[in-house]
């Protein structure tokens, strides 16, 4: 009886918050997809992330914004102080004022955030049909699903149904709330050339700018997870001491 | 001992001194290691020192990172992620603070479960649980505004929408809503505000939790039986026996914590509070935090918004004066064979409406909350106050030995008389 309180009491407590947290996302199921940062021991594959970036430079780069990285952060990738110093150097990114008081041009540097394609939100509208790009600094973050999620949405577009009415300048995209999304296909086969002879489909390109935004959106994941498991580890010595020392203290009483 | 200090017991020189003048160490003595214990506690009464515990995790984290925070529009979002990227550990500051909270109410949650089953409201313990139920709201109050700093899509439209509830009352509400705000919509003045009143209120909360202490020191504990200890050999001294089981406790409840923030910090928050705040977009659904879920299900259960703002106040108003609703003089609920179940049904209808809370207000889950909503109020006005007339209750132990120890009789000499020198 006594034990059958505690369980209503400690389900409810325990149950009550994922049940809730999680009822309103929609029961959307993406493509099944492994991913290496899966699970609670999985690590980011360096080799991916970089394709990711890759695809992200080359790609993605070119409406979306990643404002809250900087290239010095491309060294928690696996890019030497002189790769990510190359990166920043491929992109023009405006400084100043200077000394006369005007703004200039200069090659990107390690301590510079990732350059934004657009001075501002309406500039970014302005040329998208009025729909703003999203930042993806946190993106899988931000998204029911994660990565999960960008991988179905980069490799979901699709002709729409027949009867379905589409916007003007709207793309059919399966995964996407809706399935009106602005942004247009964008990864074609081969879209990108890898360095590491991948080859470059459309299901690879995906996975690999998908592995990429989550390490961007989580670059403390590896650090966290390593962290957590000597943590429970050792609180769970602890427990069993503390435990043994409660016997032993109480022993006398019962 | 000269005249006019304290007449202290401590033998160590330089504690014997400012003991004598200033009597902390006899006050902690007195409060903290031999305070008589009801010596039948099971682990149900952990939760109190969890819950201690986890305010001062939360002021502790919360300080480094207010060091780190912006509060202003433009700039808290961005701020709350330099914190998670640059400043030195600040994903784990963050992470504890913004699961702690979740943990915070997990624990609150069930101490208060606690004290509804066995009973721990009933005289003399009312200003106990009165003084309880101030910090609930005050927890409550200070959760809400934390949740908006960081400034993300759910802060801002959760903002407008709590904030919202005051203009339900009549004449004065608009006006309340301006005033709460601070202009004319949800903006800088009201981030603002917020992360003030934000680093203000857990220390409220801490002075009201002297004051709740200070109250069960004067009554003591209650315990599972409901019966008063009726002597010496009903009660432990708190140190050690109730020391090292809060110690286990404590250990136990850190590894649940530990595999929140370590592996899923995220889970129980919501996506959408990762997109920065944009007052143009408004959210598909826009949910509380999962612990205010059951209240937020009472409010939109009412179809009258004036009748739900109400109806979510008296909900936690009801709590107040529980104490008087319910006139049966035995405490716990071991000894009370109706109302046990009902009380356990009240805490399913709750389960239910923070379940029904997170999904949106359409069929089925509006009118099953309106049922949980009923069965929830019924509980407390209807129920609580008839089985006080018509409950037979079991018949009462006579004291707390007879049950607990095996074979009954009188605890053995010296068991309890001198528990210091195992610590």
């Amino acid at each position: 009886m006594k034990l059958s309180i505690k369980a209503v009491a400690l389900g409810a407590a325990l149950l009550l918050a994922p049940l809730t947290a999680r009822a309103v996302g929609e029961a959307t199921t993406y493509p099944e997809v492994h991913f290496s940062f899966d699970g609670i021991f999985g690590s980011f594959d360096r080799a991916a992330a970089q394709r990711g970036l890759q695809v992200y430079k080359e790609v993605c780069s070119t409406c979306h914004s990643m404002h809250l990285l900087s290239y010095r952060n491309l060294v928690d990738l696996g890019l030497t102080p002189e790769q990510a110093g190359a990166v920043a150097a491929s992109f023009t990114v405006t400084d100043g004022p200077n000394d006369e008081g005007a703004m200039f041009e200069r090659p990107g540097r390690l301590a510079d955030r990732f350059r934004r394609p657009y001075p501002n939100d309406n500039a970014a509208r302005a040329s998208n049909n009025g729909a703003l790009p999203p930042d993806l600094s946190v993106i899988t973050k931000a998204r029911e699903g994660g990565a999960e999620y960008i991988h179905a949405l980069l490799t979901g577009f699709r002709d729409p149904p027949p009867g379905f009415v589409m916007g003007s300048g709207m793309n059919y995209n399966a995964y996407f709330p809706g399935h009106q999304i602005a942004m247009p296909n964008i990864l074609n086969p081969d879209q990108v050339a890898y360095g590491d002879q991948t080859p470059a489909t459309v299901d690879q390109m995906a996975r690999d700018v998908a592995t990429f935004l989550t390490w961007a959106a989580e670059p403390e994941l590896e650090q966290r997870r390593a962290m957590g498991v000597k943590i429970i580890l050792f609180l769970i010595v602890l427990a069993g001491l503390t435990y043994a020392l409660k016997r032993k203290i109480w022993a006398d009483l019962h | 001992m000269g005249i006019g200090l304290h007449n202290s017991e401590f033998k160590n020189p330089v504690i014997r001194w400012v003991d004598q003048r200033l009597p902390v160490f006899t006050m902690m003595q007195k409060e903290y290691g031999t305070f008589p214990t009801p010596k039948n506690f099971n682990y149900f009464w952990n939760f109190g020192a969890l819950a201690m515990v986890t305010l001062m995790v939360m002021i502790l984290t919360g300080v480094f990172l207010a060091m780190n925070y912006t509060a202003h529009t433009s700039m808290a979002f961005d701020s709350v992620e330099r914190i998670m990227r640059d400043v030195n550990y600040g994903w784990l500051l963050r992470y504890i603070h913004m699961n702690g909270a979740s943990m915070f109410f997990i624990v609150v949650y069930t101490h208060i479960f606690r004290g509804m089953y066995y009973g721990s409201y009933k005289a003399p313990r009312e200003l106990l649980w009165m003084t309880g139920v101030v910090i609930f709201l005050l927890m409550m109050a200070t959760a809400f505004m934390g949740y908006v700093l960081p400034w993300g899509q759910m802060s801002f439209w959760g903002a407008t929408v709590i904030t919202n509830l005051f203009s339900a009352f009549p004449i004065i509400g608009d006006s309340i809503v301006t005033w709460l705000w601070g202009g004319f919509s949800v903006d800088n003045p009201t981030l603002n505000r917020f992360f003030s009143l934000h680093y203000l209120l857990p220390f409220v909360i801490a002075g009201v939790v002297f004051l709740h202490i200070a109250a069960l020191h004067i009554t003591g504990s209650n315990n599972p039986l409901g019966v008063e200890p009726k002597g010496p050999q009903d009660t432990i001294p708190f140190h050690p026996y109730y020391t090292i089981k809060d110690s286990f406790g404590l250990v136990i409840y850190f590894v649940v914590f530990a595999v929140l923030v370590f592996f899923i910090p995220n889970y129980l928050g919501h996506p959408d509070n990762y997109i920065p705040a944009n007052p143009l977009v408004t959210p598909p659904h826009i949910v509380p935090e999962w612990y205010f879920l059951p209240f937020y299900a009472i409010l939109r259960a009412v179809p009258d918004k004036l009748g739900g703002v109400l109806m979510m106040f008296g909900s936690i108003a009801l709590l107040f004066v529980l104490p008087w609703l319910d006139g049966s003089p035995v405490r716990s609920m071991r000894f009370r064979p109706l109302a046990r179940p009902f009380f356990l049904l009240w805490v399913v209808a709750v389960v239910v409406l923070g379940y029904v809370g997170g999904k949106p207000a359409e069929e089925p889950f509006v009118t099953i909350s309106r049922f949980a909503a009923a069965y929830y109020f019924a509980y407390f006005l209807v129920i609580l106050p008839l089985l006080a007339r018509i409950e037979r209750p079991l018949p009462l132990p006579e004291s707390i030995s007879r049950p607990v120890l095996r074979g009954g009789g009188p605890l053995p000499a010296g068991a309890a008389a001198k528990p210091m020198e195992k610590a």
